[in-house]
């Protein structure tokens, strides 16, 4: 391995290794908000008393900053991977709700009709008309969950080295090697983006149906709106 | 010895009260990083996102902008420009208005993107001229949704200003990171609960700007 991204040993991991664990712990919270969020959200369309309160929780725990979640969960889980992905979890909660929701409610009524009429149960009607029809919104959503959840990964370096590749700010400031913190925000910032481009590659596999963004003779207005959730999103993303 | 428990102990002790240490202090230097930010941000995301968003030009680089802005992680930024820049508060408020420009340039473009195109029309075929038809019709209808970004945008820096306290500035989130390196408990969840408190305040005050500026037709139809 070339000098660049070698990395003191006080860290007990190599650069690649950092990556790993990097992505372990953004992505197995963003995947076990998703499942949380999934019930919760078919229960918000149900019952429509429910979204406005969740959407209250969710954004109240979202204020919390992520530091203090972390030192307060220590009490609980210890300095471990645990306490780092609670909140992460939490946090993709507060995007994930209002996707999903938007995203079923999105489904014409005359839809689900039709479905129903050829004789579709609940269940299949939920899996192969509700859910492919939301799949855009839905990944809108996880695209801003999964950027925001790599980013915040960094800041669990503060409890006892569980950051990632945010491990390396420290090492970077104790040792001044302002190459180590480059080493942390590029490589970061590279992951985040790789895995939005992943997300977006998703979209147009499982979407085949929608339109794509790269063909030149549409018109300007038309290809300036790719995402017709994203301002959902935004604001359910503070 | 639970979250409640230590709530209690921090805002009952008066020695938080008073003094470089005290809860006001803190709480001044605070809302100061963060209405400075902000600020900035808003001066920044703003004007132009009300230009594309008015010529409909530049949505896919906007896009792309934010999506890169959102992939630099903050706290990484803050330590960086810490190494590079030195104390101040110059380090601080870099990773704070780069992580406020997004939300507030996103959505201000889709926030004129989404104004119905008949009322423009009428006014430009009534003869408006184009900052008129920006001011005068498409901004308020667009307004609700571009405070919505505005409190996205501020809600992350309150929470985010947190970490400012660990390159040695002052912020509520002194009392976090100091009760964490002092395994002071209370301090920690003083410290917590303020900034949650300051957020709630925040969404409070985007609430009531909402109510106050956004003109009733609008609001009706939203």
């Amino acid at each position: 391995m070339s000098g660049l991204f070698e990395i003191p040993s006080d860290l007990q991991n190599t650069y690649w290794g950092l990556v790993v664990l990097h992505l372990r712990l953004a992505l197995v919270p963003v995947a076990a908000g998703l499942l949380v969020a999934l019930p919760l959200a078919q229960l918000c369309v149900r019952l429509r008393w429910l979204y406005p309160p969740v959407l209250w929780v969710t954004t109240v725990l979202y204020a919390v900053p992520s530091l203090a979640f972390f030192v307060v969960l220590i009490d609980y889980t210890g300095q471990s991977e645990t306490t780092v992905m609670i909140p992460l979890a939490v946090y993709s909660l507060v995007v994930f709700v209002p996707a999903l929701v938007d995203g079923v409610r999105s489904v014409p009524q005359e839809t689900l009709d039709a479905a129903t009429a050829m004789g579709l149960g609940p269940v299949r009607r939920y899996l192969q008309v509700q859910l492919p029809i939301a799949a855009p919104a839905i990944i809108a959503g996880l695209r801003v969950a999964t950027v925001s959840s790599i980013s915040l990964v960094s800041v669990g370096m503060l409890i006892g080295n569980q950051g990632g590749l945010g491990n390396l700010l420290n090492d970077g400031m104790i040792y001044h090697q302002p190459r180590l913190i480059w080493l942390s925000v590029i490589g970061t910032a590279v992951l985040a983006i790789a895995a939005d481009a992943a997300l977006v590659a998703l979209r147009l596999v499982l979407t085949p149906w929608m339109p794509r963004g790269n063909r030149a003779t549409r018109p300007a207005s038309a290809e300036a709106r790719p995402e017709p959730a994203a301002p959902v999103l935004e604001d359910a993303a503070r | 010895m639970n979250v409640l428990h230590f709530v209690q102990q921090f805002f009952s002790d008066s020695a938080h009260w008073h003094g470089y240490d005290g809860i006001p202090t803190r709480l001044r230097e605070h809302v100061q990083y963060s209405l400075i930010a902000l600020g900035i941000a808003a001066a920044i995301g703003l004007p132009v996102g009300l230009i594309t968003g008015h010529t409909g030009r530049g949505g896919n680089s906007l896009a792309l902008i934010a999506t890169a802005a959102r992939a630099l992680p903050s706290f990484g930024l803050l330590v960086l420009m810490f190494v590079l820049l030195g104390l101040g508060h110059l380090p601080v408020m870099i990773p704070l208005v780069v992580l406020a420009v997004p939300p507030i340039l996103v959505t201000t473009y889709e926030a004129m993107r989404s104004v119905d195109p008949s009322p423009v029309d009428a006014a430009r075929g009534m003869g408006m001229a184009e900052s008129r038809i920006l001011f005068h019709v498409e901004l308020p209808v667009a307004l609700p949704l571009i405070l919505s970004g505005l409190r996205s945008a501020a809600i992350q820096i309150v929470s985010t200003a947190t970490i400012a306290a660990y390159v040695s500035l002052g912020g509520v989130g002194r009392y976090i990171v100091d009760g964490l390196y002092q395994r002071n408990y209370e301090k920690v969840v003083g410290g917590a609960t303020l900034v949650a408190v300051l957020a709630l305040v925040t969404l409070g005050f985007f609430w009531a700007v909402n109510r106050l500026a956004v003109s009733p037709g609008v609001r009706r139809g939203a």
